[in-house]
């Protein structure tokens, strides 16, 4: 199977503190790909690499095979790169069409929208309603703002969001952090539609049945590199969390 | 989300419907406290509720409307800004002075200029430096008006220039002025520039959380300095309001017109917190004030009664504000 996304070698320094020590990496299509690995061992630093919030002192990373350079969100966005945060990142008093659509707004045809710039409101409630509706999620409406939902759904909103725009990859740093048990399960499977609609996604989680409940592949990050990448399938809890500490 | 049925959309009663708007809508609560003023005023007093007070209102209220208008923008950025008296005072000085001697045209542009010039300084040490708004506008309203005092040369400046008063120049027999007529078109522009365009909900997006607005691919710092900038030349068209209801330049007036923008944003129910309100709740604040002074004073209450009253309603509302916000936190 082929890489979507993939980094060689990448370095980053802070200081006297390595964050990254020639980490490698490798999403392939069609999986949802764990990020695992204790604090300080690089994760952050590696999702950040990958989606264009941090500029790594050395190594490469290439997108369906060519290298590309990220130097900003932005750049990773306009290669299909999308990533949701950790903090649940929408806008509360925005509503829910508004949160879908927040940084691409869509103008209305004619001189109201080329001239007056006016949004078309109408269409973008009835697109992020489809899409909703797409991937199963149930909110009250699509005209509520955002901080009247519940954080599950709120956070179903946000990986509704990343997955309408990333055309490539979606990255998600503990989706289910800030949840519930019940919540974490409707964002489990929620990511389990997004893989089956085609979009590969890297996991960042520190929940090892998460993990293993909705995991391909696993990533074990190690001191700034890559130590192993395993399927659930025939590696066991122990085993990942042994290779993780470094106890094997 | 393991069911894909989607709940029932908001009640189908259309009075309860109504009802979770208006919770929802902050400037609907300051609009029955408008209506209940001015009722209870019509009702205590013969003079109220005639065209010429009402009008009289409006005219008192378009300069405070118009640093209003600039500073709500700045507040739904999570903001706050307290040289807006300041660099219109300073507006005022440099239409009059440069009118004495020179073409009025030229003179006022030059002060829409200047002024649109501070917003952007404002806007520059907010977004660059990051600064916090509170003390970059804090140092600029002391620099501001000592460099106005210096610049008037201790004097005042009469204008008596057509362009320059032409915002007082009345429509009709009914007593409004072009000013007004300004004022009320002016929160129309902006209330459809919030509500009706990107640029506007990028405002919102970067006062709720600028963190979260910049992850989505907002550009929050350009949005921020453009918030500032059109504030600056909104203060310079309040120095031009301001010559039209006095037309003396005067570097000592509107010593508390930051303050009384701010009562009129918080009065109007947008969130000092940012992310939260609108224009229409700060016309409807202006108005608040306006109507509370021009119905206690002809009720013929002592004029600090009516501080009182303004003091308790900014209390009053954000409180209110902190309540609603802790709601929608849980």
């Amino acid at each position: 199977m082929s890489a979507v996304l993939a980094a060689s070698g990448l370095t980053k320094r802070y200081g006297h503190v390595t964050a990254l020590d020639g980490c490698d990496f490798e999403l392939r299509d069609g999986e949802v790909l764990a990020v695992v690995g204790d604090n300080g061992a690089g994760k952050t630093s590696l999702i950040k690499a990958l989606s264009g919030a941090l500029v790594p002192d050395d190594g490469a990373i290439t997108v369906d095979g060519s290298p590309v350079r990220l130097h900003t969100p932005l750049d990773a966005r306009r290669l299909g790169i999308e990533t949701v945060y950790q903090d649940l990142a929408v806008a509360p008093a925005l509503d829910v069409a508004a949160n879908l659509f927040l940084g691409r707004e869509r103008r209305r045809r004619g001189p109201g929208g080329r001239f007056l710039r006016r949004l078309d409101v109408p269409a973008m409630r009835a697109e992020a309603r489809r899409h909703l509706d797409e991937l199963g999620v149930a909110v009250q409406s699509i005209a509520e703002p955002v901080e009247n939902l519940s954080g599950g759904q709120r956070q179903a909103v946000a990986v509704a969001r990343a997955a309408a725009w990333g055309s490539r990859v979606l990255i998600m740093d503990e989706p289910t952090a800030a949840l519930g048990v019940r919540e974490s399960g409707q964002v489990l499977d929620l990511i389990r539609r997004v893989r089956d609609r085609g979009l590969p996604i890297v996991l960042i989680s520190h929940n090892m049945p998460q993990v293993f409940q909705v995991a391909d592949r696993i990533h074990i990050q190690r001191l700034g590199h890559r130590a192993a990448v395993v399927t659930p399938a025939d590696t066991s809890m122990p085993e990942v969390v042994a290779i993780m500490t470094g106890a094997t | 989300m393991t069911q894909t049925v989607k709940p029932p959309e908001a009640p189908a009663r259309p009075g309860m419907r109504t009802l979770a708007w208006a919770l929802r809508t902050p400037s609907v609560g300051p609009l029955f406290a408008l209506i209940l003023a001015v009722v209870i005023f019509s009702v205590a007093t013969d003079t109220f509720l005639t065209t010429e007070n009402l009008s009289l209102i409006l005219e008192q209220a378009v300069v405070i409307g118009t640093l209003a208008l600039g500073q709500t923008l700045i507040i739904l950025t999570a903001g706050i800004d307290l040289s807006n008296g300041s660099i219109a005072v300073m507006g005022t000085i440099i239409a009059g002075k440069l009118a004495m001697d020179g073409g009025a045209p030229a003179a006022l542009l030059i002060a829409f200029a200047a002024c649109t010039a501070v917003g952007l300084l404002n806007g520059a040490l907010v977004t660059s430096i990051r600064l916090p708004p509170f003390i970059v506008t804090l140092g600029m309203l002391t620099v501001i008006t000592a460099a106005t005092r210096l610049y008037s040369e201790s004097r005042s400046y009469p204008v008596t220039s057509g362009l320059l008063l032409w915002l007082d120049t009345g429509i009709g027999s009914q007593g409004f002025t072009y000013g007004s007529v300004l004022l009320l078109l002016m929160y129309g522009a902006f209330w459809y520039a919030l509500t009706q365009t990107a640029w506007g909900r990028h405002v919102y997006a970067v006062g709720d959380d600028r963190e979260a607005a910049r992850l989505t691919g907002i550009k929050t710092r350009r949005v921020m300095l453009s918030v500032y900038v059109i504030a600056g030349l909104l203060y310079g068209i309040a120095a031009w309001q301001a010559l039209g209801r006095i037309p003396n330049a005067d570097a000592n007036a509107y010593q508390n017109a930051n303050l009384d923008s701010i009562t009129a944003v918080v009065i109007g129910g947008t969130s000092l917190f940012g992310g939260r309100g609108g224009v229409v709740g700060t016309l409807i604040g202006t108005l608040i004030v306006g109507v509370l002074r021009s119905g206690l004073t002809q009720a013929g209450i002592d004029a600090l009664y009516q501080d009182l009253a303004t003091g308790v309603l900014v209390i009053a509302a954000v409180a209110l504000d902190q309540l609603t916000r802790r709601r929608a936190r849980v």
